[in-house]
């Protein structure tokens, strides 16, 4: 292959993939031949967003995580609930990349093999986390926490002469205004409320314009009219991005699913049940594993 | 305090002012530029010795060690004060850096040494020949000055590079520089090493052919020393206040987060780290000349500790705290040592603990108490009612 081959190559390429760029969908559908992949993108074509399947992990013998298989579809809004020790934490340590399965795939889209990132690589492609206890940079200011979260060039040398165009100032306050931390922009984090530091987790997550939401209880500690905002704002996300929810709290839940979305039941590590809410409550080794015998 | 109401406009709510340093900060480097470059040389060499403005040469000699001192406490403070990451073996790349401009002055004592020799001394005493492999490029300055900056700045590369890899970190990675330093203490302690055992490099006679005991050479050194530290200070806080400072922060606020965030956190450590070993160096590298001795025991324990006092004592994660810092803890034991010589320690020691029980944010987060330092007994007593 000699260079110029090559440079013509690219070329066509190039052509191609803008033509792609212009493109709403082909013909009606998504998945079709010549469809051109960009490397580090996830293939959403068939419509699986995540997935996980036969996962193990054990810590000394005992199994976190015992042969897990999970798809969660592409805008799909999916709860997960278990009771204590079911996996649920560990579950997104493995899709973030935090700890390494024994056994299973993970993928992301058909196309990204997630076991073999790591997790600053992982955020990279779209994947956000939210962790059970709230974690922003407290000595930073909100505006900061944000500004850090936002896409952009993460390699140290661009940080050190980054600046902030118009565009992104435009989007910090966009997000600023829709977790309501808006006057707050100048305080310091730490400053904030518990669960003004939920909402200003979340809107780091948004920032990053991740393709998967991962949020660990994201409404703990928060106040019932704050919860109601919450599961309002995940809602608008719904269909835009895929958000995977594991929360405790059923009235959020039943809030999040409206009676027509699938629940997961988690417990000792892998699905105990699958259905509406209505359902999985109604479901009889669900009860018993809440309940205790 | 910067509280802002709701009515204000997004923009101004939105864009910090982000010059590099305030109007007063401005007008405070400028001072400090002039204090050294021109006040201190005119009343050291000027004014006639016995006028009551007349500056020492002990003195001179004593502020420029500490402006050494300073910048060692200014990198500390970009690893420790900024990253969250506690090196106990800052002391080890400020010797690196000394013994490398040390090997310089060693070569420049010619045959004016006791034997007489081509050789340094020490050389001789041994019964050695030729020169040792890594001597090969000390009689060149522009060489030597290079392995100040390579020496340190390689050493922290390579052993950060597998420590933050292997993610270690907290007091296990303190731990570990402490034993990196005490390490290589004992091996500079060796004659076989040949950098002159535990006697280490000194009788210094000259650099670039000129007299070091001239009062003009040693005045060159005190503005040079003061002219990097202020240039060291402003590319610090020009580092800080971009957003890789900001990144710094975050990672000493919450890895984790930054991690999922889709930061590396290995490049940003690594960079900072690196960096605030060749200032370490290059603080040794000015330190030596104007102090006239380099030996292993600028590599104890105990140096590299005292490093991360002067940060503590200032104030950690301001840049100007640790400098202060610097300057207040050398500054009471030049006159401790003279006036109380065997209370130095005890003094050192309690100052520590007073600094840590009531001011977690040294010497500097005094002033920054609304009320200043009234502000602080203020509050005390609010507390106790």
């Amino acid at each position: 292959m000699t260079p110029d081959l090559m440079e013509a190559g690219a070329e066509v390429r190039q052509h191609h993939a803008e033509l792609e760029a212009q493109k709403e969908s082909s013909g009606g559908r998504n998945a079709s031949f010549g469809r051109l992949l960009t490397a580090g993108t996830p293939d959403f074509a068939h419509g699986v967003a995540l997935y996980l399947d036969d996962v193990t992990v054990s810590f000394d013998g005992f199994k976190a995580l015992n042969k897990l298989s999970l798809l969660i579809n592409v805008g799909e809004l999916r709860c997960i609930i278990g009771p204590n020790g079911a996996g649920k934490t560990t579950m997104m340590d493995v899709i973030t990349g935090k700890t390494r399965p024994d056994l299973g795939t993970v993928s992301f889209g058909q196309n990204i093999d997630l076991l073999r990132l790591r997790e600053n690589e992982i955020a990279e492609i779209g994947i956000g986390r939210k962790f059970q206890k709230p974690t922003v940079f407290e000595q930073l200011s909100v505006f900061e926490n944000l500004e850090l979260a936002l896409k952009a060039d993460r390699r140290a040398r661009a940080s050190l002469f980054s600046r902030l165009s118009g565009t992104q100032l435009d989007r910090i306050a966009e997000i600023l205004t829709l977790i309501h931390l808006l006057p707050s922009a100048q305080r310091q984090a730490g400053l904030l409320s518990h669960g003004q530091k939920q909402w200003l987790e979340i809107g780091m997550l948004l920032m990053q314009d991740p393709k998967l939401l991962l949020l660990d209880e994201p409404v703990a500690g928060m106040t019932d009219e704050e919860t109601e905002r919450t599961a309002e704002l995940f809602l608008s996300l719904e269909g835009q991005h895929s958000l995977v929810v594991v929360e405790h709290d059923m009235t959020f839940v039943d809030h999040l699913t409206q009676g027509k979305k699938k629940v997961t039941v988690l417990h000792e590590g892998s699905v105990l049940a699958e259905g509406l809410l209505s359902e999985v409550q109604a479901n009889e080794r669900v009860v018993e594993v809440y309940l205790g015998r | 305090m910067m509280m802002n109401t709701p009515a204000a406009s997004p923009s101004t709510l939105l864009e910090p002012p982000r010059g590099l340093l305030s109007p007063k900060g401005w007008l405070t480097v400028a001072i400090s530029l002039l204090v050294v470059a021109v006040l201190v040389p005119a009343l050291n060499l000027l004014v006639p010795e016995g006028h009551v403005l007349h500056m020492s040469d002990y003195a001179v000699g004593l502020v420029g060690k500490i402006m050494c001192y300073a910048i060692c406490a200014l990198a500390m403070d970009l690893i420790w004060g900024y990253t969250g990451i506690l090196s106990l073996g800052h002391g080890l790349f400020f010797a690196l850096g000394g013994y490398a401009m040390g090997m310089y002055l060693m070569r420049q004592i010619g045959r004016d040494g006791n034997y007489q020799s081509d050789l340094p001394d020490f050389m001789v005493f041994l019964d050695w020949k030729t020169l040792p492999w890594h001597w090969a490029v000390s009689d060149s300055f522009v060489l030597q000055m290079l392995l100040v900056l390579l020496v340190p700045g390689l050493l922290a590369f390579v052993f950060g590079f597998f420590a933050f890899r292997s993610r270690i970190k907290g007091v296990y990675f303190s731990i570990i520089t402490q034993a990196l330093t005490f390490a290589a203490m004992l091996l500079f302690f060796r004659n076989e090493t040949g950098f002159g055992g535990n006697n280490g490099f000194t009788d210094f006679k000259r650099i670039l052919g000129v007299p070091l005991a001239q009062p003009s050479t040693r005045m060159v050194l005190f503005v040079l020393t003061g002219l990097v530290l202020i240039s060291f200070y402003l590319m610090a806080r020009w580092i800080v206040q971009s957003k890789f400072g900001r990144v710094l922060q975050a990672i000493r606020d919450a890895e984790n987060r930054v991690m999922f965030t889709g930061y590396n956190p290995l490049a940003y450590k690594l960079g900072i780290w690196t960096l605030s070993a060749l200032m370490c160096g290059v603080a040794g590298a000015l330190y030596v000349p104007q102090v006239g001795i380099i030996n292993p025991g600028e590599m104890s324990a105990a140096a590299s500790i005292e490093i991360a006092i002067w940060a503590a004592v200032g104030g950690r994660a301001t840049l100007i705290g640790p400098i202060i810092g610097a300057f207040f803890v050398n500054g009471a034991k030049s006159w401790f040592t003279q006036a109380f010589p065997e209370f130095w320690l005890y003094f050192l020691g309690a100052l520590f603990i007073a600094v840590t029980l009531f001011l977690p944010n040294g010497i500097v987060g005094l002033f920054q108490r609304p009320g200043g330092i009234v502000g602080l007994f203020k509050k005390n007593k609010g507390e106790q009612a």
